[in-house]
């Protein structure tokens, strides 16, 4: 509770530091006016008409499920390979045996191309909500099983010592000593796997469902809709830069306060 | 009466023997020192006596109604500031939460610590910080039995008084029992009631030194030349291949 309240307190500073930032999109926004200009509206449509479309896009109620529909299947899907991740990926990391063996399984899980993945899924799976599930699971659970593995491959010797020598007892042991060390691991593996999960579903959307925003970036492309097509890959990349640095970047801030 | 006693004991990891037949006991209020070099199996010895490892061999009876540990390295929590870095101990034994922070609060005014470092973390400390930090952690839980590991072996002259000063004030007290094991034999003359001399491979007992002057009666002269006596030992010599001219 301390602990939320600690991140509310230090977020106005943290939103006052991004002025950087800020700084830096929109000379972005100005290099792409520039493209704009030299390239015309087909090839390269201005911020403006860009921004434009997006607000008349928001104002419809059927774009708005077409978001749903997306944020739904990424969620469920990257809910499912945090929790499968970490827990196997934690449980791994206990069993030298067991971390030996999975390094290579990782290995191919991480070298096969995603794009594989949706071909096997959409044969195993057919066109629908499961094949894109499917495909976000798979690409985003290595990087999270990796993360807990190795959380807990690294977890100090020495303070597991110092543990026994003031007879901590298990739950102190496990949230003082372990849990925070772990959670430094695990945490940005949470993250990556988080923005993986969002890239992933649209791809998967793209080429397996006919709706989600990925389908709607399909039908802009057939439509050679310049416009719709930048105001979707806003909206995705919006959305991804809000959970994560208004978001999880505060929180990391706080959680990692103690790292030099 | 509360004792720490060691009979036969032996220890091995894997094929290499560590320690051959150790034999000894340590009462309450006592300082027993061990000292040897390096290598010699003395931190394998304490960790055994701390039930930090698992006896295989001969038993090690410890009937001190508490202890804690006081390691070479500092040890702390890096997620936690120095305050409950100190509570820790504390903690584990029951207290409650305000209790064992004002009480951790005391004990690091005691140890040189002031009130704009308790929310520091380990990382933002000075090695003799940590120390200090270290030692109140061990303290703060007021053991009937210490086990120190070196502690001293990387801090500055000063601190080091400072910190033996305050264990001395302790013995002194007849608060504490102390099994420390160290390479350095002023330290160990400074501080201790016994010293046992560990013989490396592998680690067995040699020779007993005595010292009944107080601690806090010991000044400098007196380790100094208790030092230069047992520096002339003929075991001592052998024990640290010391080539003396």
């Amino acid at each position: 509770m301390n602990f939320a309240l600690k991140i509310l307190k230090d977020f106005p500073s943290y939103l006052w530091g991004g002025w950087g930032a800020i700084a830096s999109i929109f000379l972005f926004i100005a290099l792409w006016d520039t493209g704009n200009q030299i390239y015309g509206d087909l090839v390269l449509p201005s911020p403006l008409e860009t921004f434009q479309t997006l607000a008349l896009m928001l104002q419809d109620e059927s774009v708005v499920a077409e978001i749903n529909t997306t944020l739904y299947r990424a969620s469920v899907g990257f809910g499912i390979s945090l929790l499968i991740g970490s827990v196997l990926g934690l449980l791994a990391g206990f069993f030298v045996t067991a971390s030996m063996m999975s390094r290579p399984i990782v290995t191919i899980l991480v070298g096969m191309p995603p794009i594989a993945w949706i071909v096997l899924a959409m044969i195993w799976f057919g066109m629908g909500d499961e094949t894109v599930i499917f495909t976000v699971i798979v690409a985003s659970f290595p990087i999270i099983f990796v993360g807990a593995l190795q959380g807990t491959r690294t977890l100090d010797g020495d303070l597991k010592e110092m543990a026994e020598s003031f007879k901590l007892p298990w739950h102190m042991k496990f949230f003082d000593v372990y849990f925070p060390h772990i959670f430094s691991y695990v945490f940005p593996a949470w993250v990556s796997g988080l923005g993986m999960s969002w890239k992933i579903v649209i791809m998967a959307e793209l080429l397996a469902t006919s709706d989600g925003i990925g389908a709607s970036l399909a039908v802009a492309r057939s439509q050679l809709d310049t416009p719709t097509a930048l105001a979707i890959v806003v909206i995705m990349i919006a959305s991804l830069m809000f959970i994560e640095y208004i978001v999880l970047e505060p929180i990391k801030r706080e959680v990692e306060l103690w790292r030099s | 009466m509360e004792k720490l006693e060691v009979q036969r004991l032996n220890h091995s990891f894997g094929f290499s023997e560590i320690l051959r037949d150790i034999n000894f006991s340590l009462k309450k209020g006592e300082v027993l020192s061990i000292v040897g070099p390096s290598g010699g199996g003395k931190t394998t010895l304490l960790h055994l006596c701390a039930d930090l490892l698992d006896v295989e061999e001969g038993s090690v009876t410890n009937t001190f109604s508490s202890t804690s540990f006081a390691f070479q390295d500092a040890r702390l929590l890096p997620w936690k500031n120095v305050i409950d870095n100190i509570a820790i101990g504390l903690l584990a034994g029951g207290a409650k939460k305000a209790d064992a922070i004002k009480e951790s609060k005391e004990i690091a005014l005691r140890f040189g610590l002031e009130d704009k470092d308790f929310d520091k973390f380990p990382k933002d400390l000075s090695g003799g910080m940590r120390q200090r930090v270290s030692f109140a952690r061990a303290l703060v839980v007021k053991p009937s039995l210490l086990f120190l590991d070196e502690p001293f072996s990387a801090l500055d002259i000063g601190l080091k008084k400072e910190l033996q000063a305050i264990l001395i004030d302790m013995i002194s007290n007849k608060e504490i029992s102390i099994l420390f094991i160290t390479h350095d034999l002023m330290e160990a003359i400074r501080l201790s009631d016994e010293i046992l001399l560990l013989k490396a491979d592998p680690g067995h007992i040699v020779k007993k030194f005595s010292y009944d002057m107080p601690q806090n009666q010991r000044d400098d002269k007196y380790v100094y030349g208790e030092s230069a006596k047992i520096l002339q030992d003929n075991e001592i010599i052998d024990t640290f291949e010391l080539e003396l001219k």
